[in-house]
């Protein structure tokens, strides 16, 4: 069973939140992450920082362009993960653009991930068309896999993906890239339904322009839970490791 | 050869190609395919298509002997197609006339593009001026001021041109910022991608667009020129004029297909975009292709004085020409694409775009080794004029040395 899709399944609403790994240096993103999980999120998406990151605007890039400056390697990455899942017991998903992974070599890296206490991969710019190396290998390792569903994607394409993801289902709030923005897409309600039609019971959570408290509450009225990035990167941006854990205590408060 | 490799298709050119994208982007790829294959077998869209060939474009483009040039050449004939006489001065209009009538098929009133030297972006403009579409050009920072005549040629056709400042600032972060745009903006907007690169369908939509130019010249070589080239050339960034010569040529065994990348600095330093033959197999752009990339994946930045050849990718049909081994791919440095261009301007009086000097070059290499009796198609894909600042610049240098 996914450890992701308990975290989920417990009573309450949740709040899945991203730093990026290495930013700005790969000690400080392990403190980041672990203040972030000892807030309150609920489960911790940690994000490799890639030279083309397409899904990603421009306050995610800019602190994952820094963390490429400052020597990220994605070895280090591994090491990473397996301090923060020693300090805090929150689900880890690493997430990843599909190169570097493809670079390690997919078994390897699921192999790593997994050694590392992670408990899956989320996966931007794979379909799971292309998939086929990491669903056979997440499957003998049991991890999480989360792919993407989105306002455009048909019936039948986000049946595919609710079938084949676990943990949960990414489900993207409005045609975009992440960043803050103000007005919560209606669109959103449609992704989950028509995940919620394909399966009742797989878990989905609303990602992408999410950055206040009112967005997270409303957004867990109708799925399993929210995502939000930017907004965190920008807090630790603006007042270090003690405006993020305000800013995620500011987002999860009055989560029941 | 037993298959044809002609009628290879996409998603896949053997371990090539795909559509690793953002699912965001999938319903789009799904309607474009669909409308290109309606399109390709309707009598109507392909009568429309050679009519703006043969009217707007200027097509067919000739072939022109450059006797002077061949005179460097080892005693190889060397052989023009002149893809810089068409209207907007490259073979880039061939893919873009197709893939506009294609957007209002879809009924997209909006397109974007990527450009690196600007000649992809002065031909979106141009289609989207003749067909009423707005246009918005991503171009990295460091390409529009390179090409700078081209960015004002954009803006005067009424495209509003977007500096891309992410990366390395060229050709490759454009591409990044065109995705983006898409992702956000799909309902509406056609992204009018310039090169046999990115997810299916455009590395075979973008190819057969510009196959015209292989076609017409194979037949040209028949018939004018005495019998089909030793050898056909052409400059690869991201390969589309190079492959629209190639495809025509890739069932005749005994005609060799060369693509020339750019060296750089040269093919022993680390400064270059010698893909094909420095890279290896990787994702970006939506495709797998051979890439420059570092032990982790992460895309290693190019370098070319030809901002139309500075990409560190490249098309996932030449990746699987090359391990085929059907084309051969060799690079050519800055300097000895240079030279070439100047060569070719007092020679024949044909100043070459420099991303086309690097074919040239190439040429002027190759000759020595086919021999007396050989003889060499070269794409001739673009003219110089964008490019007269640099080159000034380039040759003002030497000559104060």
């Amino acid at each position: 069973m996914s450890r992701t899709a308990n975290a989920l399944a417990t009573p309450g609403a949740k709040l899945i939140g991203y730093f990026p790994a290495g930013y700005p240096t790969l000690d400080a993103s392990v403190e980041a992450a672990v203040a972030m999980c000892e807030s309150g999120i609920d489960v911790l998406e940690f994000g490799v920082p890639y030279s083309d990151p397409v899904m990603d605007g421009l306050v995610i890039q800019h602190a994952t362009e820094e963390a490429l400056r400052n020597g990220f390697k994605l070895k280090n990455l591994f090491d990473a993960v397996r301090e923060i899942t020693s300090r805090v017991q929150t689900p880890v998903l690493v997430m990843t653009y599909w190169n570097p992974v493809l670079q390690f070599g997919v078994a390897e890296f699921a192999r790593e991930l997994a050694a590392s206490g992670a408990a899956g991969m989320i996966t931007p710019d794979l379909i799971p068309d292309e998939a086929a190396e990491w669903l056979r290998i997440s499957d003998e390792l049991g991890l999480d896999r989360v792919f993407l569903s989105t306002p455009t994607s048909s019936d039948q394409r986000a049946a595919t993906t609710t079938n084949l993801s676990r943990g949960f289902v990414y489900a993207v709030s409005t045609m975009g890239i992440t960043g803050a923005r103000e007005d919560l897409d209606k669109l959103a309600r449609g992704v989950v339904a028509k995940i919620r039609n394909a399966d009742p019971e797989q878990k989905v959570a609303v990602g992408i322009g999410i950055s206040t408290n009112e967005q997270v509450k409303e957004v867990n009225e109708y799925a399993d839970g929210a995502i939000v990035g930017s907004v965190f990167v920008t807090s630790y941006q603006e007042g270090g490791i003690e405006a993020l854990k305000s800013k995620v205590r500011e987002l999860v408060a009055g989560l029941n | 050869m037993s298959e044809s490799l002609r009628a290879q298709t996409g998603p896949y050119f053997g371990e090539f190609g795909g559509r690793f994208v953002p699912e965001s982007l999938i319903a789009a790829l799904d309607e474009l395919e669909a409308t290109y294959k309606a399109a390709k077998s309707d009598p109507a869209f392909r009568a429309e298509l050679a009519e703006l060939h043969k009217n707007y474009t200027g097509r067919p483009s000739i072939i022109t002997e450059a006797k002077r040039f061949a005179e460097h050449a080892g005693g190889a004939r060397i052989l023009l197609k002149r893809e810089d006489l068409n209207h907007t001065g490259s073979h880039k209009i061939n893919n873009v006339l197709g893939q506009a009538l294609l957007a209002k098929r879809m009924g997209k009133k909006r397109i974007i593009a990527e450009t690196g030297a600007g000649q992809h972006g002065v031909a979106s403009a141009t289609a989207a001026a003749l067909f009423g579409l707005e246009c918005v050009v991503y171009m990295g920072q460091v390409d529009t001021e390179r090409q700078a005549l081209n960015v004002a040629r954009m803006k005067l056709l009424g495209a509003e041109v977007v500096p891309v400042t992410t990366g390395s600032k060229t050709l490759k972060d454009a591409i990044n910022e065109a995705l983006r745009d898409w992702v956000t903006n799909v309902d509406t907007t056609h992204y009018l991608l310039g090169t046999v690169a990115g997810p299916h369908p455009f590395p075979e939509m973008v190819r057969d667009f510009h196959s015209v130019i292989g076609n017409e010249a194979r037949e040209q070589m028949l018939r004018d020129f005495g019998g089909l080239p030793t050898a056909v050339a052409a400059c690869v960034g991201g390969g589309s004029n190079a492959i629209g010569i190639f495809h025509a040529f890739l069932d005749d065994e005994n005609v060799r297909l060369f693509g020339f990348e750019a060296a750089g600095d040269g093919m022993d330093t680390d400064r270059h975009a010698a893909t094909l033959n420095y890279g290896k197999p990787g994702v970006l752009h939506g495709a797998r292709s051979y890439l420059l990339q570092d032990e982790d994946g992460q895309t290693v930045e190019s370098h070319s004085i030809s901002a139309g050849l500075d990409y560190p990718g490249v098309g996932p049909e030449h990746s699987w020409l090359k391990d085929l081994g059907r084309a051969e791919y060799f690079g050519i440095s800055d300097a000895e694409a240079m030279d070439a261009l100047r060569l070719m301007s007092r020679t024949e009086g044909i100043i070459p775009a420099i991303e086309t000097a690097h074919a040239l070059a190439g040429a002027l290499k190759l000759g020595p080794q086919l021999g007396e009796g050989s003889s060499i198609l070269i794409n001739l894909s673009g003219r110089g004029d964008k490019d007269m600042e640099t080159a000034a610049k380039y040759f003002g240098l030497l000559d104060a040395k």
